[in-house]
């Protein structure tokens, strides 16, 4: 657990990319197999459940340190992590402990199945037992939040620089279904029999966004296009006669979409499909939110199918017949792809269809018509490249609509986390039905630090009341925000719901009377 | 009531005088020496001693200026009005003020553990104490500044031997002196940055034992800088004056580097937890030591320090103050000029 404190610590004290990687490389020099796979499980998301239910952690941690309940919330307010807060109001330690990562972990999966006054007693006895530091690692690992300043692609180079692999062969092996109970460090790293997970997915190659002018990409005919779907990225995979559908976070979750069982019928075995899940009824895409509703739901109702039915639409091919087809270029992928599809034959699999231009002129124009037929923008693609492996420059673009704007009130604030802890940077934003402000929508990005900080002083200076966390605040700011979309709710005031807000400018130059209306939000929600 | 919470400052009636005003006044006797204490424009001002130097040099060589020593008394149009140690900065005084046998202590700022440059804290009893609350939260406690240096020593090593320069920053007017002073110097060459070159050489002139650094100028190239701690206020982080040194390790001396968060927000490579304020059990402490009936706090997490008091049994109260920055926002502090600063 002292390697794995001081990797954390190393990690969050740095903000160089480089020293991140050299304090893993680090790790993986020095701790247990059995460590690094944990490790590699929590960074790769695979933590253990909550052990402990947060309240009483929070009791807990006030009564060892001998403050009230209400000073510890306070606290906790402003340091912004529960796991911190505790680990720095707890009476200094008694002694160290020397345990490893590992054992803990099992202490953990105990005090699930533990009586509550002895979960109790057992956390007091391990809090006594940690340096400020190992307490907060802890405190992270029993509440199950475990979010650290590392990309996966970082702890996937870090591993290719210790083993001396190539990057895109661990990303493969560290895919896919295994647990820290199913497979051993060596196995899953150095092991060769990693095929014999029939589930695994490939990792997904991201577009960067379009930020030039299409004719910076050179000759239209070297490209393709295709809409981009505003939906859940997906893999979807076909192997011993089992589906499997993956997302992009690489979480399996092919239990939430049941539509997809019945391509079991219609694929072969040894396919890989990546594309879109979308809610899809009469021919065109439903909105985000009938996806995100349905996604949050642990059973899903007759109901919620009916609303939301799911069809996948493919756009890049794998593999095929047990085959890695990632090495063959774009347009052999997309022409094996459309065979497939019209082979299956069945409407919950679609392909994705393409975007036919001559030149970047008729291109941009089929860009402004994108929200008309369910879209978000343009995907364009070159023709003769490989799927890569995670975000790369240079072969596939994302091209997306403007967003839409509204110029709306700054009404509520509540302090951030992490390195926003202390500053109110998490708004609420209204706009005017006739004289009243009501509320629209939350956005918590967008701004510069700088404006962070001026943001956090008129607020503190202009708090109406406190709710909780939350602050009202004396309406008098207004920002442009922009949303990729726009959606009827019956859960927010306003009666709509935005896609993606953030904030994109501080209009220092509107009043507050200046803002947007409640009709201006419907005229959008008609229109789009 | 002896002093009042006034539009322009803490007010004394009965002497017709302010303390610390934040607006210009006839009368002004100031706790210390930084800029949120010790504003512009008042006509007469009465501080420490120790506190002359800077005083003259941040306000102006020809201000109306009397000092004192700790413990001597004045009176002031019937009010007695005498200075103590406050342990904050150089000359930083807690002013009690009497009457009619009614005692009220203004803290100022002020910190208990002793830091080897200032006259240590000397609680004062009295009726009514007005006092900080700048890290009035639990979670602020600090290390014995023994345990800091050692590692801030150490890290200077690191970084000598990884061919890196250390830059060090704290405010120009506290946590500068209190560096050099407490710093192993022996491990290499140091120079401080103008801003803190001016304070230490005019604290120096004005008698105080403090090492001399040279200052960082472009007479001294790359070479010259090898392996050396370069002490420098926070606001040089991300300018190109760090450019003369090449490979650096940055630093930053506060107490708000005990927050993850805070320390983050900073960008710096390395935060040492490192305050002139007091911390949570300090401020109890000295709040305690007074033996007051009424605590009035000021500047930092008042609601939060007064609401605990409050319940322990001390009647207590939360004023609204232009000390510091308003509750909690001081980690933001960031665009102040470093001799505005208190941390």
């Amino acid at each position: 657990m002292k390697l794995f404190a001081q990797l954390i610590h190393d990690i969050s004290s740095t903000t160089k990319t480089n020293d991140k990687l050299e304090a893993l490389v680090r790790y993986f020099q020095s701790a247990p197999d059995d460590d690094k796979l944990w490790m590699l499980a929590l960074f790769t998301g695979r933590r253990p459940k909550r052990a402990v239910n947060s309240t009483r952690l929070r009791e807990w941690a006030a009564e060892v340190a001998d403050i009230p309940l209400w000073l510890f919330e306070e606290s906790y307010h402003s340091v912004g992590d529960l796991a911190e807060t505790i680990a720095l109001l707890l009476p200094e330690p008694a002694e160290e402990n020397e345990k490893s990562l590992t054992s803990w972990i099992v202490f953990l999966k105990k005090l699930g199945k533990m009586e509550e006054p002895e979960r109790k007693s057992e956390i007091l006895h391990a809090w006594q037992e940690f340096s400020t530091r190992q307490r907060f690692v802890f405190n992270k690992l029993i509440t199950g939040g475990f979010r650290i300043g590392v990309s996966k692609q970082l702890v996937i180079n870090a591993l290719a620089k210790t083993y001396d692999l190539e990057a895109p062969v661990v990303a493969h092996r560290i895919s896919g279904n295994w647990t820290p109970e199913s497979t051993t460090f060596k196995t899953l790293i150095q092991g060769e029999d990693v095929d014999t997970d029939a589930s695994k997915p490939y990792p997904f190659y991201l577009a960067y966004a379009l930020e030039d002018e299409p004719q910076t990409l050179g000759d239209p005919a070297d490209w393709q296009a295709e809409w981009k779907w505003d939906g859940i990225r997906g893999q979807l995979i076909k192997r011993q006669d089992e589906i499997f559908v993956w997302s992009r976070g690489e979480e399996l979750m092919t239990e939430k979409f049941p539509e997809y069982q019945i391509l079991q019928n219609h694929l072969p075995n040894g396919v890989a499909l990546d594309g879109e899940i979308l809610p899809w009824k009469d021919g065109a895409p439903l909105p985000f939110n009938l996806l995100q509703t349905r996604i949050g739901r642990k059973n899903l109702t007759k109901k919620i199918l009916q609303t939301a039915p799911l069809v996948f639409v493919a756009y890049d091919l794998l593999e095929l017949d047990y085959q890695d087809f990632r090495q063959k270029t774009m347009a052999e992928r997309r022409e094996m792809l459309a065979g497939l599809i019209s082979e299956a034959n069945h409407p919950v699999l679609k392909l994705s269809p393409e975007v036919k231009f001559i030149d970047w002129e008729e291109l941009a124009a089929h860009r402004e018509r994108a929200r008309e037929v369910g879209s978000e923008g343009l995907m364009m693609k070159k023709l003769d490249s490989d799927y890569k492996v995670g975000r790369k420059r240079g072969d596939w673009w994302k091209w997306k609509v403007d967003p839409l704007t509204l110029d709306v009130v700054l009404v509520a604030a509540q302090k951030g986390h992490g390195r926003r802890a202390n500053l109110y940077t998490d708004y609420t934003f209204s706009v005017w039905d006739g004289d009243q402000l009501v509320t629209l929508t939350k956005a918590y990005s967008g701004l510069t630090d700088k404006e962070f900080y001026e943001v956090d002083k008129i607020i503190k200076a202009n708090i109406l009341e406190k709710f909780g966390p939350v602050r009202t605040v004396k309406p008098e700011l207004v920002f442009e925000i922009a949303f990729e979309g726009i959606a009827e709710s019956k859960r927010h005031k306003s009666g709509v719901a935005l896609r993606f807000p953030r904030m994109v400018r501080w209009r220092r130059d509107k009043k507050v009377e200046e803002a947007d209306t409640l009709e201006n939000v419907q005229a959008l929600l008609l229109k789009y | 009531m002896l002093l009042k919470f006034t539009k322009k400052g803490i007010y004394c009636p009965a002497g017709n005088f302010y303390i610390d005003p934040w607006r210009p006044v006839g009368r002004a006797v100031i706790t210390h020496a930084h800029s949120d204490h010790a504003r512009y424009g008042c006509k007469h001002y009465l501080a420490h001693h120790d506190s002359e130097a800077v005083m003259r040099l941040r306000l102006g060589s020809d201000i109306s200026l009397q000092t004192m020593a700790y413990g001597e008394t004045r009176t002031i149009n019937g009010v007695k009005v005498s200075l103590h140690p406050a342990g904050h900065i150089i000359g930083s005084a807690q002013v009690r003020v009497e009457k009619d046998g009614e005692i009220w202590v203004v803290s100022g700022d002020y910190k208990i553990q002793p830091d080897g440059v200032t006259v240590p804290f000397d609680p004062v009893k009295c009726h009514t104490f007005i006092t900080e609350s700048t890290f009035g939260l639990p979670v602020y406690y600090w290390q014995p500044q023994s345990l800091v240096f050692q590692d801030i020593n150490n890290w200077w090593k690191q970084n000598r031997e990884a061919g890196k320069v250390s830059v060090l920053c704290g405010y120009s007017l506290g946590k500068a002196q209190r560096i050099v002073k407490n710093v192993d110097l022996s491990i290499g060459p140091a120079f401080s940055h103008g801003a803190i070159f001016n304070v230490n050489e005019t604290l120096r002139e004005a008698g105080f034992d403090l090492p001399h650094l040279p200052k960082v100028t472009s007479e001294y190239s790359k070479k010259d800088f090898q392996g050396a701690l370069i002490i420098a206020p926070p606001s040089v982080g991300g300018t190109t004056w760090l450019k003369r040194f090449g490979p650096h390790s940055m630093a930053i001396c506060s107490g708000w580097m005990q927050v993850r968060g805070n320390a983050r927000r900073r960008n710096v490579d390395r935060g040492f937890i490192l305050s002139d304020h007091a911390d949570w059990e300090e401020l109890l402490t000295a709040v305690k030591a007074t033996e007051a009936e009424k605590v009035y706090v000021t500047h930092g997490f008042t609601s939060i320090f007064s609401r605990y008091l409050n319940e322990i049994g001390i009647p207590a109260g939360e004023v609204k103050t232009e000390y510091g920055v308003e509750e909690e926002d001081a980690p933001a502090n960031e665009k102040k000029t470093p001799a505005d600063s208190t941390d």
